[in-house]
């Protein structure tokens, strides 16, 4: 990682030595060269804050301590964003001057099309079922016996890689002629409850939902942990209120634990959501894209790297950061709101 | 991501105990002493052509490519004679990520100093960037001599650029000698004869199936699909026209492709011939092109057509051999005089022109390394495109029938037309289009698909 961050400088303000790190006792310099480097910058910022005292010193300090971070940010995360979107505008393999050939070509091209609407599945289907599920699960499970196991059984999908639950759920799917011995869990049920056996990631658009099904396994225990704690910080004495005032059962949900709730909800699903457009290891584990249930950051992926045409992969990146806006815009007003 | 990066280190470590072991050798045989090939260790090469490069001790060339373990081994084992000879180091680090890999890293400015470019529709684009190095007088010299069938894949815009390495063919149809021989099947000699017989074989076998077919490879689902069209149009329209088709002469669209479609779709598409072992037609796109050769061994199906890399891939003692479990026959032409053979190789790419990596690729497109790496070779895939090189060393007996059928005086070679096709159809829209046409879509709306996405520059 420091190396590439190290080669991405301009040659000349290194020593070769440094640039080209392949022995180990290369490696360690590299590394002890980083370590100084970043104490150096470190204790100039603090130096410089040093010099500044009083009211209107404070405000100097705190843009003096913001400085590295925004540096980074500009480097890491402007710069590129501003790349990507002028390679966007420049044609298929981002020689041409200024087109929009790229975003027509997004949403008018059926293989696209498809893309998009497997990307909407997406969107909508997770959050909601993720949340919905993890829900469920915390009001069942609250204060009832065994529930830190109960919590652990569901949490630990979200131990595991999105690429390591790809591979599980393969085979999970894995499909063998009905005559054949079975190694996918779901169709040696199948086949023992004496059904024929099924393609699960072939056909579209059902293979989309068997993908999804995976990604809202691994999310739903993220959002059972943090809206049990929120249940569980609901103060009692509004509970026994309602309590005396007749309410419980579902009535008790709505109209206390929901509103209680509600910013967390929030958080819940909007992570998700932000999680879920960027879904990526999943698809390309199981079916790489294939049978129509490529999503967005998959066919940038495609588009760019193996189809050699980066301007297309730049428009589809630029998409996904259109629709996220929208998302952590929403996230942020609302945390404002409770704060 | 553990599994790569474990992956990469064993590669390494392999990479590091060649280097230890040819330090550890030194230099000290250098007088050609009679070297059996049978020994398989080390043989001696003259160093004379490599001295003209200067002194090459303690130089490094790093090469990156798709060939990983164990395929890898055999290859790192070829570089040693001349390793020794030079001083030089080879560092060698193979991924199966190679072809969405290496343009980032040359774009990136990490480019390896060579690269094995399995597709010379990646060769041009490579070149577009700038970072290619057209190849020395050295390696031209080689090439012409050697192996002038290869030179026009490794050439853009008239400049020459990548030496062939690896060469391998894809005109093969995998099958059982002895359940051939059980029920009296004869190997067909033309196309009608081998449509015959896939039908005389579905009516006799009612458990069975005469094809097994298979086109999942995970990133690269539907590439065995293409070889099919490729081979097939080459019979049906002959070579002309398949150059043609190839360099986008004719559209995607053509009637002639039209043709070897639905040609091919009369044993693909047909539920009556496939897929052995594995269910309905659409199980094709599913099933790894690894797995889909071998229910010929318990008998579901009788024919398999895929390269002659399908070797590799039979368990562990099966006996591939003409009187063995498996074998292949030639996919047959129009005519038994006419033989068409489709196949497949690496091209020898630099992006750096420093004397040691001249060197080396001029090492790598002579007849030493070409006999070097059949000495060397374990499981096959060793046929070279060298025309030259000394094919009684080659011990494995499906390289021996490539090497036969890549230098018959009557075949006519061309290159996999995916691979020459610009990656955005070649391993884009072809490979994708020929997996929706076994899941379903009809013919034409295919050809359409696919040639709406020709680049248009």
């Amino acid at each position: 990682m420091v190396s590439s961050v190290l080669q991405a400088l301009p040659v000349g303000i290194l020593p070769e030595p440094l640039l080209r790190a392949e022995s180990t006792g290369g490696k360690f310099l590299l590394m002890a060269f980083a370590v100084l480097l970043f104490a150096a910058i470190f204790g100039l910022v603090l130096f410089l804050a040093s010099l500044f005292k009083g009211r209107e010193g404070e405000k100097v300090q705190g843009f003096l301590f913001a400085l590295p971070a925004i540096f980074l940010l500009a480097v890491g995360l402007l710069y590129p964003a501003i790349l990507t979107i002028i390679q966007s505008l420049r044609g298929r393999s981002g020689e041409a001057g200024f087109t929009l050939d790229n975003y027509v070509q997004m949403f008018t091209q059926p293989e696209l099309l498809t893309v998009l609407r497997n990307t909407a599945l997406w969107v909508v289907l997770v959050p909601f079922l993720a949340t919905a599920i993890g829900l469920l699960y915390a009001i069942l499970i609250d204060r009832a016996r065994g529930e830190a196991f109960a919590k652990a059984l569901i949490f630990l999908p979200m131990a595991i890689s999105m690429v390591g639950a790809g591979i599980i759920w393969k085979f999970v799917y894995q499909y063998k002629q009905t005559e054949r011995p079975q190694i996918g869990l779901l169709n040696g049920v199948l086949k023992a409850l004496g059904f024929e056996t099924q393609q699960f990631l072939l056909d579209a658009p059902v293979n989309t939902l068997m993908l999804i099904i995976v990604m809202v396994w691994i999310q739903a225990g993220f959002a059972m942990t943090v809206l049990s704690a929120a249940i569980k910080a609901i103060p009692d004495d509004i509970i026994e209120a309602a309590r005396l005032d007749g309410v419980s059962g579902f009535r008790m949900f709505r109209f206390i634990t929901l509103p209680s709730i509600r910013s967390a909800l929030v958080v819940v699903l909007t992570t998700i959501g932000i999680g879920t457009l960027k879904v990526f290891d999943i698809v390309r584990t199981m079916t790489a894209g294939q049978f129509d249930t490529s999503v967005v950051a998959n066919e940038f992926y495609n588009q760019s790297f193996r189809y050699n045409a980066p301007g297309l992969g730049a428009a589809l990146a630029v998409l996904l950061f259109i629709l996220v806006v929208p998302i952590v815009t929403y996230n942020i007003v609302q945390m404002r709101k409770e704060a | 991501m553990a599994l790569i990066s474990t992956r990469r280190a064993l590669a390494f470590s392999g990479v590091l105990a060649v280097a230890l072991s040819a330090t550890a050798c030194g230099s000290g045989d250098s007088g050609g002493s009679g070297d059996t090939a049978s020994s398989g260790g080390t043989s001696s090469i003259d160093c004379a052509p490599y001295t003209a490069f200067g002194d090459l001790k303690g130089k490094t060339v790093s090469v990156y490519t798709s060939i990983t373990a164990p395929e890898d081994g055999p290859h790192i084992a070829s570089y040693k004679p001349f390793e020794e000879c030079t001083g030089v180091t080879i560092k060698y680090e193979g991924s199966k990520e190679f072809e969405a890999q290496l343009p980032v890293r040359v774009k990136g400015g990490n480019a390896p100093d060579i690269a094995y470019l399995p597709q010379p529709g990646l060769l041009q684009t490579m070149v577009a960037t700038g970072a290619v190095k057209p190849a020395p007088a050295e390696v031209t010299a080689n090439v012409d001599k050697n192996m002038p069938d290869f030179k026009e894949y490794g050439t853009v815009d008239g400049t020459f650029y990548a030496a062939a390495l690896g060469a391998n063919v894809k005109s093969f149809v995998w099958y059982s000698p002895s359940a051939f021989a059980d029920k009296g099947y004869q190997i067909p000699t033309t196309w009608d004869e081998l449509l015959a017989l896939t039908d005389k074989i579905a009516k006799d076998n009612p458990d069975a199936k005469p094809w097994c077919a298979g086109i999942e490879s995970g990133d690269a689902t539907g590439w065995p699909a293409t070889d099919w069209v490729e081979d097939v149009m080459l019979r049906t329209a002959g070579a002309e026209t398949y150059d043609k088709w190839v360099k986008h002469e004719i559209p995607f669209n053509d009637p002639s492709v039209a043709t070897a479609l639905a040609e091919v779709g009369k044993i693909l598409k047909n539920p009556a011939y496939v897929n052995g072992g594995f269910g309905d037609v659409k199980t094709i796109a599913s099933t790894s092109f690894q797995d889909a050769g071998q229910p010929i061994l318990d008998g579901s199906c009788y024919m398999h057509r895929q390269a002659s890399f399908y070797a590799a891939n039979w368990p562990e003692g099966t006996k591939v051999a003409e009187d063995g479990d498996v074998w292949a026959f030639y996919l047959p032409s129009k005519t038994a005089e006419d033989r068409p053979v489709l196949g497949g190789g690496e091209f020898v790419a630099a992006f750096a022109d420093r004397p040691e990596v001249k060197a080396f690729q001029t090492y790598l497109s002579s007849v030493e390394w070409a006999n070097e790496r059949a000495k060397t070779c374990g499981s096959g895939g060793c046929v070279t495109a060298n025309k030259n090189a000394d094919a009684s060393l080659l011990k494995n007996p499906v390289d021996k029938l490539s090497a036969e059928q890549l230098t018959d005086a009557n075949a006519t070679f061309r290159f996999d037309g995916s691979d020459l096709m610009p990656g955005a159809v070649g391993a884009g829209t072809f490979w994708k289009g020929m997996t929706d046409w076994i899941t379903g879509k009809d013919d034409a709306s295919t050809l359409d698909y696919i040639e709406q996405s020709w680049p248009k520059s």
